[in-house]
């Protein structure tokens, strides 16, 4: 028998693309990415305990291209994890349904993890005494 | 499965929520516990950058250090567990799989739980 194609509620190709939805995405993206910079913490802590040797080939490989390429990854899944999460929270209270509200509060968490981002990382090389 | 069934009628009796509410609720709180413990990480992270082992060792022997990373080591495995376990459910369609995925995800949060915080256990009792 040939597939039913009975007409189904409208899903997400036949809407307009929003920030509503891409911070809704993007909070399950960054949650997911931020399972392996936990693996990557726990790696980075097993050596901290192990011995400064073993410590110093770890800090090698964070300190390249491709860990820091990585760590600023981590940093803004974690700060729109953070941003996006608290989002979630004051709608799980039954605020920002609202459109303007809840599309301003969507652009808000990217505006707030990018500009946290940049500010960590600057704070970070000023600490390493770059500039 | 025939397509005769409406949506509704396909889930009846596949069984309860069961302790969904209480994992709903339980993800909230340690979102909410997350909040500060984040900052304390990212912002002692970015005052230590750059450092040697040493003064890492020394930093995390300090006590109110060494129970804050142990408060967010365990919350945020909580936290990645369910929301991970969420992740799964909702995409993973085979029950094979998806009871295989659920297993593993539990499993591998509790060993990155049991490594990291044996980690800050042994420097901050160390030598």
């Amino acid at each position: 028998m040939a597939k039913a194609k009975r007409p189904l509620s409208p899903h997400l190709q036949v809407y307009r693309w929003g920030a509503h939805m891409a911070v809704s995405i993007m909070h399950r993206a960054t949650g997911s990415a931020l399972a392996f910079g936990a693996v990557l913490l726990t790696w980075w802590m097993v050596a901290l305990a192990t011995g400064h040797e073993y410590f110093n080939t770890v800090q090698g490989f964070a300190g390249s291209v491709v860990g820091r390429i990585i760590l600023f990854g981590i940093t803004f899944a974690l700060m729109q994890h953070l941003a996006s999460g608290v989002r979630h929270l004051f709608m799980d209270a039954g605020k920002l349904y609202e459109l303007k509200a809840n599309s301003a509060s969507a652009k808000f968490t990217f505006y707030f993890s990018i500009t946290a981002t940049l500010v960590i990382w600057a704070a970070a090389y000023k600490v390493m005494g770059a500039f | 499965m025939t397509g005769m069934k409406t949506p509704l009628a396909k889930v009846r009796g596949l069984g309860s929520g069961k302790t969904g509410t209480e994992t709903w609720v339980s993800h909230r709180v340690q979102a909410i516990a997350n909040i500060p413990l984040v900052i304390f990480f990212v912002v002692s992270f970015v005052g230590n950058a750059g450092k040697g082992h040493a003064e890492w060792v020394a930093w995390i022997k300090q006590p109110i250090v060494s129970v804050l990373l142990v408060l967010f080591i365990a919350n945020f495995t909580l936290h990645m567990r369910s929301g991970l376990q969420e992740v799964v459910e909702d995409y993973v369609r085979d029950h094979g799989t998806k009871f295989f995925a659920t297993i593993a995800i539990k499993f591998a949060c509790a060993l990155i739980a049991g490594l990291s915080i044996f980690s800050v256990l042994r420097i901050a009792f160390g030598g």
